[in-house]
């Protein structure tokens, strides 16, 4: 059942991002003053929304195990977070890519970059911290911790552009603007990409999971073969 | 379409495709790794379970005979 649903999710996924390219490339208007590097746009925001949900969701599953102790949530978490910061790095790159042709720098200081940095230095972190604590409840207590205050700088990322004056452009989507700073044509196609986005993540944290399960079950033999 | 600053998008979506392809890869290498494993660790277990039957067996009158 659940590898269909993988297969499900990453076919849907797969066909509606091969249509939003070609939407992108043959049907979009093109920016006056960028060139063709802003269509970069199209994957940097949805890559960025799709790691920020994800880091959203770790937070809340991270919190679940601490109330119940249940070591499916802290599983849950970990294969979230693992997927999230792989569409992080995504965000990142793309957006170095296209600072390097806009601005003349791959990277500036600046308070939004500068905290997405931070970010994926705190995710790391995480990754890494699971990787050195061989005690599933002590690594399971330590990284939900760690994903609820992480996600405090997620929240600064997000806000970043609005709370100060930054190199990196303002706020664009209407949800946060009110409308008016994007052609709607682009801004549709944002929201198409980030459900592409969304339900190949989704397929990829199904099968962390299950690994992350198998995971669980050789621990528990070994315990068993080794008792 | 507007073709200026091109090749730099072009490494823009190259690059988010080749970020995501090797954590793919990553993954389908781990998959095989944890099934490697979860199969040693069954044959381990059967192995285990045939010596302690062994030792049962080899046992003068079996476990269950030995009076206190």
């Amino acid at each position: 059942m659940r590898e269909k649903l993988v297969y499900i999710l990453a076919i849907v996924g797969a066909v509606l991002l091969a249509w939003n390219l070609y939407g992108i490339f043959t049907v979009l208007p093109d920016e006056a003053a960028q060139g063709a590097i802003y269509r970069i746009i199209f994957i940097h925001v949805p890559a960025a929304i799709t790691a920020f949900t994800g880091f959203f969701i770790a937070l809340v599953l991270s919190a679940m195990y601490l109330k119940t102790g249940d070591l499916r949530y802290d599983s849950a978490a970990a294969s979230v977070t693992e997927v999230s910061f792989v569409f992080a790095c995504v965000n990142v790159a793309t957006g170095s890519i296209w600072a390097r042709i806009i601005w003349g720098i791959w990277w500036t200081w600046d308070p939004r970059l500068t905290s997405m940095f931070v970010c994926l230095l705190i995710y790391f972190g995480y990754l890494m911290l699971r990787k050195a604590i061989d005690e599933p409840t002590q690594r399971g207590r330590l990284s939900a911790a760690l994903s609820i205050f992480g996600f405090v700088d997620v929240i600064i990322v997000w806000k970043s552009i609005q709370w100060w004056r930054t190199q990196h452009p303002s706020p664009v989507l209407s949800i946060r603007t009110g409308g008016g700073n994007i052609d709607p044509a682009m801004e549709h196609m944002i929201y198409r990409d980030l459900l592409a986005f969304l339900l190949i993540a989704a397929a990829i944290v199904l099968v962390r999971m299950r690994q992350e399960m198998i995971e669980r079950e050789i621990d528990s033999l070994r315990r068993l073969a080794h008792a | 379409m507007d073709t200026r600053n091109f090749l730099f998008m072009f490494y823009g979506f190259l690059a988010a495709w080749v970020i995501v392809m090797i954590y793919i890869i990553t993954l389908a290498r781990r998959n095989s790794r944890l099934k490697r494993e979860l199969d040693d660790v069954k044959r381990l277990l059967d192995v285990k379970e045939t010596r302690a039957e062994d030792r049962t067996a080899s046992l003068p009158h079996g476990r269950g005979s030995v009076q206190g």
